[in-house]
Formats: C-alpha cells, sequence, structure tokens
C-alpha cells in the first residue's frame, strides 16, 4: 500500500520538524547561552585582533648616556620619535637599572658607552647596551628586536650603505613593521577553528547530555523516534549557528581588521562545513559517553578546546615541539583544518593542494559518526 | 492476550538485586497499580516495560510483544510517563504537547477529544512555560503528553508523588474516566490510601510481590480483629503494647497505634484493662475495620519474619 507508505514517510518528516523546531526554540529561549554562542567570536576576534598583539606600543625606555654627544642625543631622539618607543628619562649611575625594573615601569634601558661620537668617527663601533625586563620574554625580545633594529637603520643611514658586517641585523629589521594586521592574519584561521571546535563540539554535547541529565531522553527513547533522527535533529542547529559564526568573523577579520583573503570563498566555506561535520561528530560521540552535562563540558573543554588552542598549530608552531607532541597534533582535527584554512586564505591553495587534510578531516568524521551511531544507547543502560 | 504480562523478571543493578523474580499479568481496560514504598522496585519494573532496561532473567511482554526483540513495535504504541516531571521546562504547555504529538505522528487536534478533560483545565495556561507550572499541573501536562497519540497502554510511574490532595483526587478521576476508553494502565504509588482507585493491585516490597488482588479482598485477608488506640503519650503505648504478652502487631498509623491481638475472643476492655494497670489514664480503644495499609504492614512483617 503505497499511500501507507507515503503516511509513514510523512509522519517521520513530521516528527524531525518537530524536532528540530522544538531544539531552534530551546536556544532561542536560553538567552545566556545565545549571547555566548554569537557574541564569543566577535568578543574573541577583537580580543585576538587588538589585545593580544605581537607588536610593541609606547614602550617606556630610560636612557644611560655616558657619552652625552650628539651623536647619542640624535640616536635617542629617534627613538623617542618612532610609535613604538618612549624615552621617558634619564639615569646616571648604572646601579639604578635593577630598582627601576623593579618598580616596573619601564620596559628598557639604553646604556650608550662613554665617548660614542668620537669611537664612531675613529672607525672604531662603539656599543649600545640593550637591557630588557625578561620577566615577559615574549615582550622583552620584541622591544629589543625594535630598538636594535631603529639603530641598525640609523647606522645605514648615516654610512649611506648596507654595512656587510651588520647584514645579519639588517634582516631583523625587515621582519617586522606592518604591525596589527600580521598577527591577525595568522590568528584568523586559528580563531575559526577555535570558535567552531567550541560551538559545535561543546554545545552539542552540553544539549544531548542535557536531556539525558532532564529525563528529556527517558521520554524520547520510549517513542517512535529513532537514534538517528534526534542525533540529526541536535546537531542540524548547531551547524546553521556554527557557519553563522564562521560568517561573522569572516566579515570581521576583512572590514574591521582588512585580513586578505587571497583564495576561493567556495572552497573554504565547503571546507568549514566539514570541519563544522567533525566537531559535531565529536561533540555528539562525548554524549553517549558522558550521562551529564559537567562530565560533557569538561571532557569537551579539556579533550577538545585545549589541544586545538595549544597542540594545533594555532599558537604554537608544530615543528618545534617534541615529538611526542608533534605526533599527538596529528590526531587533532583543527592541526589539518588550520593548514587549508591558513593555506586558502593567504594562498590561494587550491583542493588539488588540499586533498590530502581534507581527506584526513573527512575520515576521522565519517570515524566519529560510526562511532556515536554504535555507541548511542537506545535504552537506559 | 494480555496488555501486560510479566514472567519471573530479575533485574540487579551491580550487586544490589531490585527485582527479584517478579510475575504478574494485567487485564485490558484494567486500572493495576504497584503499590509499596521507595525502593520496593516499582520504577525498575516500569523501565523494564517501557523497554528502557532489559531483565536480567525472565521475560516480559507488552501487547503481546518482547520488551528486548520487539522494543521498537512497543514504543510505538505505549504511553509513559515517568516518575520524574521530563517534559521540557524552557517550553510552553502548548508547545509541550504539540512536540510529543508531532513525535509520535499525529496532531493535537487528531487526538483532542480523548485528552480534552485533562487538557481544557490546562488551556488558559497554555503559553505559559512548562518549568513554571504547579506541581498538580505539570503533572496533568506530563498525562496529556503521555497520552496525545492514544496509547494501548499508559504507563504511570508514581503520578501522584508531589502533588496536593485535591490535585491527587482529579488526577485518580482522570484515570477512571480513561479506563472507560478501554486503556490499559499500570501505575505505581508510595500511598496506600490510592490503593483503593485501581482495579487490581500488586504490593511490593523489596523487590518482591508480597500479595496481587483487588483492594477490597487484599483486606479482606486480614482475618484478625483490629484496634485503634490512643492515648496522651503514643511512645510510651506502643513500648507497653510490644511488651503485652498477646500482641501480634504494633503500629503507630498517625496519632493511633493498630493492634492486633493473639486471642481469638478479645474485647476492648480487655485491652483497656492491660493498659490502665501500667499506669495509662484514659486510654480509647476501638475496633476498627483494616484498610490497605494494614494489610500491607502485616504482610510486610510476614515477610520479616519468613526470611
Amino acid at each position: 500500500m503505497p499511500n501507507e507508505v507515503n503516511n509513514r514517510i510523512q509522519n517521520k518528516i513530521a516528527a524531525f520538524v518537530g524536532f528540530v523546531v522544538k531544539e531552534f526554540k530551546q536556544i532561542y529561549r536560553d538567552k545566556r547561552t545565545l549571547v555566548v554562542l554569537f557574541g564569543m567570536p566577535i568578543i574573541q576576534m577583537l580580543l585576538f585582533g587588538f589585545a593580544i598583539r605581537n607588536e610593541v606600543e609606547n614602550a617606556n625606555i630610560m636612557v644611560l648616556d655616558a657619552s652625552q654627544d650628539q651623536v647619542t642625543q640624535e640616536l635617542i631622539n629617534k627613538i623617542d620619535a618612532s610609535n613604538y618607543f618612549t624615552v621617558v628619562g634619564e639615569i646616571q649611575r648604572y646601579d639604578k637599572i635593577d630598582d627601576l625594573f623593579q618598580k616596573g615601569n619601564i620596559d628598557e634601558v639604553l646604556v650608550f658607552e662613554a665617548d660614542f661620537a668620537r669611537k664612531l668617527q675613529r672607525g672604531e663601533r662603539p656599543s649600545v647596551n640593550v637591557i630588557t625586563d625578561a620577566s615577559n620574554p615574549n615582550l622583552a625580545q620584541l622591544i629589543q628586536q625594535y630598538s636594535t633594529s631603529i639603530i641598525v637603520d640609523w647606522q645605514q643611514r648615516r654610512s649611506g650603505l648596507p654595512n656587510e658586517q651588520n647584514s645579519g641585523v639588517v634582516a631583523n629589521a625587515n621582519m617586522l613593521f606592518n604591525p596589527q594586521l600580521k598577527s591577525v592574519n595568522l590568528f584568523v584561521p586559528g580563531l575559526i577553528a577555535v570558535i567552531l571546535m567550541l560551538i559545535s563540539a561543546l554545545m552539542t554535547s552540553i544539549s544531548i547530555t542535557r536531556e539525558k541529565e532532564m529525563g528529556n531522553m527517558e521520554i524520547l527513547l520510549v517513542s517512535p523516534l529513532r537514534p538517528a533522527q534526534i542525533i540529526i535533529g541536535k546537531v542540524l542547529p548547531y551547524l546553521v549557528l556554527a557557519f553563522v559564526n564562521v560568517l561573522t568573523v569572516l566579515a570581521l577579520a576583512e572590514w574591521v581588521f582588512a585580513v586578505p583573503f587571497r583564495g576561493s570563498y567556495g572552497l573554504f566555506m565547503v571546507e568549514s562545513l566539514l570541519f563544522i561535520f567533525t566537531a559535531l561528530a565529536l561533540g555528539v560521540f562525548i554524549s553517549t559517553k558522558a550521562n551529564d552535562q559537567q562530565t560533557a563540558m569538561m571532557v569537551a573543554l579539556a579533550g577538545l578546546l585545549l589541544p586545538t588552542v595549544l597542540l594545533s598549530g594555532f599558537i604554537f608552531p608544530i615543528s618545534s615541539m617534541p615529538w611526542p607532541l608533534q605526533w599527538i597534533s596529528n590526531l587533532i582535527p583543527a592541526r589539518w583544518f588550520l593548514v587549508i584554512v591558513r593555506s586558502i586564505m593567504l594562498k590561494d591553495s587550491s583542493l588539488l593542494l588540499l586533498w590530502k587534510e581534507t581527506l584526513i578531516l573527512l575520515v576521522m568524521t565519517l570515524g566519529f559518526i560510526v562511532l556515536s551511531v554504535k555507541n548511542f544507547k537506545v535504552r537506559l543502560e | 492476550m494480555k496488555p501486560i504480562s510479566v514472567h519471573h523478571a530479575h533485574k540487579s543493578y551491580g550487586a544490589k538485586e531490585a527485582v527479584k523474580g517478579i510475575s504478574f499479568e494485567v487485564d485490558e481496560g484494567l486500572l493495576f497499580g504497584l503499590i509499596g514504598p521507595d525502593g520496593a522496585g516499582k520504577t525498575t519494573i516500569f523501565r523494564i516495560l517501557t523497554t528502557l532496561l532489559k531483565p536480567d532473567k525472565g521475560e516480559a511482554l507488552v501487547l503481546g510483544l518482547d520488551v528486548v526483540d520487539d522494543y521498537r513495535q512497543i514504543r510505538k504504541h505505549v504511553g509513559y510517563m515517568p516518575g520524574r516531571f521530563s517534559l521540557y521546562q524552557d517550553l510552553s504547555v502548548e508547545e509541550n504537547v504539540a512536540f510529543f504529538a508531532s513525535v509520535f505522528g499525529t496532531t493535537i487536534d487528531a487526538n483532542y477529544d480523548l485528552i480534552e478533560p485533562i487538557y481544557s483545565q490546562l488551556e488558559p495556561f497554555k503559553d505559559r512555560l512548562a518549568g513554571a507550572l504547579s506541581g498538580g499541573m505539570k503533572q496533568k501536562l506530563a498525562l496529556s503528553c503521555a497520552l496525545i497519540h492514544k496509547p494501548e497502554v499508559l504507563f504511570l510511574d508514581e503520578p501522584t508523588t508531589g502533588v496536593d490532595a485535591v490535585s491527587r483526587k482529579e488526577f485518580w478521576q482522570m484515570l477512571h474516566r480513561l479506563k472507560e476508553e478501554n486503556i490499559t494502565i499500570l501505575v505505581s504509588t508510595p500511598y496506600m490510601d490510592e490503593a483503593e482507585q485501581c482495579d487490581r493491585v500488586a504490593l511490593m516490597q523489596d523487590g518482591q510481590i508480597l500479595s496481587i488482588d483487588t483492594p477490597e479482598r487484599i483486606t479482606k485477608t486480614f482475618h484478625n480483629q483490629l484496634w485503634a488506640i490512643k492515648t496522651e503519650n503514643k511512645y510510651q503505648l506502643i513500648q507497653l503494647l510490644r511488651s503485652y504478652e498477646y500482641a501480634e502487631s504494633v503500629q503507630p498509623f498517625g496519632e493511633y497505634v493498630h493492634y492486633t491481638d493473639k486471642r481469638e475472643e478479645v474485647q476492648a476492655e480487655h485491652i483497656m484493662e492491660y493498659l490502665k494497670s501500667k499506669g495509662v489514664i484514659n486510654p480509647t480503644v476501638v475496633a476498627i475495620a483494616p484498610d490497605i495499609e494494614d494489610t500491607f504492614m502485616r504482610l510486610m512483617e510476614q515477610e520479616e519474619t519468613y526470611e
């Protein structure tokens, strides 16, 4: 009887639609989560874009000028004139330096040796001692590089041609100086990975375990709903939300931070969808194992989010990790997604170049889907 | 074919045996009650019958279908209301009912006549979130959701626990109305006074069924004369009666103590005299008819001495 079959299919579709509608309503009513869902990408983007930058701005400098001649004055003025440094004063004695750093208001002390100008005229190489507060090693290194390069730059201009002996230092100077944008370029792909992981995996696992915790699952199981309907119904809204977030981050990157996007938008969207599926499958898998929201959250945060941030190459380059961590990083989906997105955004790579990474993600996703379906409990035990 | 039949079902959680070889059957269109204290194994039986748990040993059939092999078929034809409120608290009354209707492939309108007597009471609050309802209202909503697909068998696990006396009474009236629709109902309750509302009851204790019969017949198995005794000091009274050489059972019941005697022919005066001889002033001793709670207590005591 085709009519009956038709009816049954219609009922199945109606049940599924009802489930998805219910899920959207619940997400919409949970305002706090909603704010986190849509606010988080924006806040993270702005944080990484503006606050967590690898550039120096207005570092405070103290000068110990033992020479007090025209040349050192010229150099000090040049450093003070740059955007990165402010010369706040001078000190007379070397043993004051420690005290200064202890107080913490000073980022760097420049020490010019005596007879600076005369030594320079005689063709000697007078030294500038750059002392920084390395209790913040990253900042100290940056400040040191910046000030060195300013000095090198000044020297080049003075002599009119690049000094062969200093060529190594000159290379240092070229690396910098297009601040703001540069670090954002690198952060955007990683940020997309983190946000997608967070929303897709964390939120789905929490939302499924919530049904278990609140006892809703008990009634859902005693109904004609099949596991696939429940899982897909749970996952679909987060797929949409995650995708909206991808667009948000992209829009912010483009219009607020002017990050270049050299590759194909179409390919980028498809790869993002694939990664969303990976994360969703992971979230479902976690929820088949965890029985309450708290466990799901801890597992998702410690097991997924931390590795995504630390081991994917988002912040620390994989090549400089010890080999066990390098090996582990291969298991982290975000690692492959990062390669894909960076290549598309910055290098305009095509699928031909990215097929390996794409395939790895695809296999991971299918694996987690199979595991989830196998582990989904149709009973309470 | 009996709508519900359970044969020698066992179920353990780890080392703890929650259900110890239970058998019972429920006839079509009957309101069958599982009566027993917390921890008697009532919820486990409900979960076995609703296909949520597999029995370790023995078998359970619902509508002639095995709860393990044919669980998918059973799930289409039964309604289940768990002991804990399990609807969506962040959905409104109407949204909850509509959701469960769609899950079972039906609509509110299609089955409105069945839920009307219950749901009509909720309709003034249909836009209120389920989490904001009172206990009695929540139970009515849960019943509406369990009924929305016209189930053939209805499983209600402690539907009246935590509900005020008026709502409890209303709830039982609704169940009687549903019986007229020829729906078989299995209901559990820890309240003995609700047993009389059922057509048949199974008294449960510690994973076993002590007795299955109609409530009237169960109370009739209570042969001895039952006395309700009251004095100023209830604690002292219990002590005195327990040390009385003819005492058979002594159970506190509210402000009274229910007492049975070993002697065949005993008069109120005998007991009064004994109490007065022990210095009790003005005891009240009244002959009363036993109710199901007395029977249950006696069955429980027998079980304990038997062990």
